[in-house]
């Protein structure tokens, strides 16, 4: 009985996981392309989940069916705002760098709360709604689907960073990006490219969520927090990092939250963290 | 002595307000300022000075306002020495803080100190003895200056006023001393000051505890002047954020940049509040939101930043004028 606790909780550890990693894909791509930290990321997924809400609510879509629209509609928003405001601080002091973004996440926070109200909402009903049993062990469909889906677009975003040509012109400029502009690659548009895959990574994750987790404007935060200590440990700029780093962090969190109590979930990651920055400042997975 | 003239002016002036307004919406706008230019001077010790860029000072804030509350509450320990234990508390823990943030660099440094302060927060929400999510209560049973709590606004203002410029006048000490001049150079030269032999930790640590003193009093008159503590109001990340917003608003690594900060975005938050906060639908967070992203954007330097690179290129362009008309 008890090795099958253990056993479910390991597996939703691994799902929740799983989209921990797509959330800090998108943060660590950006922070890798250009050095700054994404204080608004967790509004990307914010807003990938009222989208997924609203096409459901309105037109009876399911998040499923709508997920490559709001992708689209992520990268097309990631892109814009990198155009609009990012691009004025990419040389700025490191200070304006973090406030402009957290501005940017209390002023996204503050619009869907405007635009929708503070109202928890959630999405009942969808195609992937109830449970399955998988050897022994009873998962969420919603859940279980999420880290499906969270498993293939991370995939989807390795396949493009080595196998594609503009892949490897944003990498190139993560690597070195004079060396790269020196090639002809044009920084401006990887970072607006990164900004674009940044966001939609993380609205993706929203879409995936949206099937069981509830919806409202300052549910970014819940993620945040966790994408931070997920792109530390699988080292800044690390895609491989991040997915791995993300199911560690998942699986930590939910065994300590069966071990010391749910409300201390948080507080060990956050120990993990610290212990991680201090030792391994690199990251678990980055090279020294 | 051109700072310190002009700082004590300024206190002695600003002192006198409670004898011209009596309304008390506007002394408490003044009061929000004071202390948000207390806690912005406090930040700007470690953030501005030194260059390490805390978003984890609410954790200070929160040990100040909880030690003295819970030495209050549970052993009717007096306020006054209350608040300094707190400070003494915060400045002591500083040193698990340095220690475990210090060898950071960066963003890595600033994300470090916001787990410092989410731990430190969970640890408040969970504790029972502390009051846990619901908070503590002061009693308003005793009041005047020996239990620092009062009826009225004026004596708030001024204890809040004292505080900053007791906060300023440290920061003066520390600009003026040999640790001013090591922390400058730690700050832009961190290689230079290290193979010249400046105990770079050291120097740190000092402005950090300084800060994290400084703080923690800001928290415990916070307390005082609520009544009431809990962790959302005393130990949130939002609050810490708004610590280094205010120094980098008016100008970080400068005296008097905070103080210019603060009352910009005390009067803007405020101002928004009254004027669309009454919808309920969150209009005055997307005007200060939207305010703090304009500022960050155009005016990277801060306000004093801005003016002093304005007044630079008017002086430049004088003298370019004069060079001309004389040749």
């Amino acid at each position: 009985m008890t090795f099958d606790i253990l056993l479910q909780t390991l597996a939703s550890g691994i799902l929740i996981g799983l989209i921990y990693a797509l959330v800090a894909i998108g943060l660590t791509m950006i922070f890798g392309v250009m050095d700054i930290v994404n204080f608004a990321h967790g509004e990307f997924l914010m807003l990938g989940m009222y989208s997924a809400f609203w096409l459901f609510a309105l037109y009876a879509l399911d998040p499923l069916l709508t997920l490559p629209l709001t992708v689209l509609m992520l990268f097309a928003f990631g892109m814009l705002l990198y155009k609009l405001v990012i691009k004025r601080i990419v040389a700025a002091p490191m200070l304006s760098q973090i406030f402009t973004t957290f501005g940017l996440m209390i002023l996204m926070r503050g619009v869907a709360q405007f635009l929708w109200k503070p109202d928890f909402r959630s999405i009942e009903n969808s195609w992937v709604a109830g449970s399955v049993k998988l050897a022994g062990i009873q998962l969420g469909r919603p859940q279980l689907v999420a880290g499906v889906g969270a498993v293939l677009i991370t995939a989807l975003i390795h396949q493009f960073l080595t196998r594609t040509r503009l892949g490897a012109a944003l990498e190139a400029t993560a690597a070195d990006k004079e060396a790269a502009q020196l090639m002809g690659i044009d920084s401006h548009r990887m970072f607006s490219l990164a900004w674009g895959i940044g966001a939609a990574c993380a609205g993706a994750a929203g879409v995936l969520l949206a099937t069981f987790f509830p919806i409202f404007p300052e549910v970014g935060a819940n993620f945040i927090l966790i994408a931070f200590v997920v792109v530390n440990l699988g080292g800044f700029g690390s895609i491989t990092g991040a997915f791995w780093a993300g199911i560690l962090v998942g699986v930590i969190e939910v065994m300590g939250g069966l071990l010391l109590g749910p409300q201390y979930k948080t507080a060990i990651v956050l120990v993990l963290f610290l212990a991680v920055l201090m030792f391994r400042p690199q990251g678990l997975m980055g090279k020294a | 002595m051109n700072a310190l003239k002009i700082g004590a002016g300024l206190v002695v002036a600003a002192a006198l307000l409670p004898l011209a307004t009596s309304n008390p919406t506007h002394l408490n706008l003044a009061i929000l300022v004071l202390m948000a230019a207390q806690l912005g001077v406090a930040w700007n010790l470690l953030g501005g000075y030194a260059g390490q860029v805390s978003l984890g000072h609410a954790a200070f804030y929160g040990l100040g306002a909880y030690t003295s509350t819970m030495l209050l509450l549970n052993f009717g320990v007096n306020p006054w020495l209350g608040t300094l234990l707190g400070g003494v508390i915060a400045a002591g823990l500083s040193f698990l803080f340095g220690w475990s943030c210090f060898r950071l660099k960066g963003h890595y440094f600033a994300m470090a100190t916001i787990a410092v302060a989410e731990l430190v927060q969970i640890v408040f929400t969970n504790w029972d003895y502390a009051g846990s999510a619901v908070g503590l209560t002061i009693p308003m049973s005793s009041q005047g200056w020996g239990a620092m709590v009062f009826a009225d606004k004026a004596p708030y203002y001024w204890l809040a006023l004292g505080l900053l410029a007791l906060t300023l006048g440290a920061t003066l000490a520390v600009e003026r001393s040999h640790i001013g001049y090591y922390l400058r150079a730690i700050k832009d030269e961190p290689d230079a000051a290290r193979s010249i032999g400046i105990n770079i930790a050291r120097y740190k640590q000092i402005a950090l505890s300084v800060s994290a003193f400084f703080t923690a009093l800001g928290g415990s008159l916070y307390a005082q002047k609520e009544l009431y503590i809990d962790p959302a109001s005393v130990l949130s990340t939002g609050l810490s954020i708004k610590m280094a917003l205010v120094s980098i608003l008016g100008g970080v690594g400068t005296l008097f940049g905070p103080v210019v900060g603060a009352v910009v975005l005390t009067v803007i938050e405020e101002l928004t509040r009254v004027v669309f906060g009454g919808s309920g639908r969150g209009t005055d967070t997307i005007i200060y939101a939207g305010l703090i992203v304009v500022i960050a954007v155009f005016y990277p330097n801060g306000l004093l930043g801005w003016w002093r690179e304005r007044r630079a290129r008017g002086q430049a362009l004088r003298a370019s004028l004069v060079q001309e008309a004389a040749r």
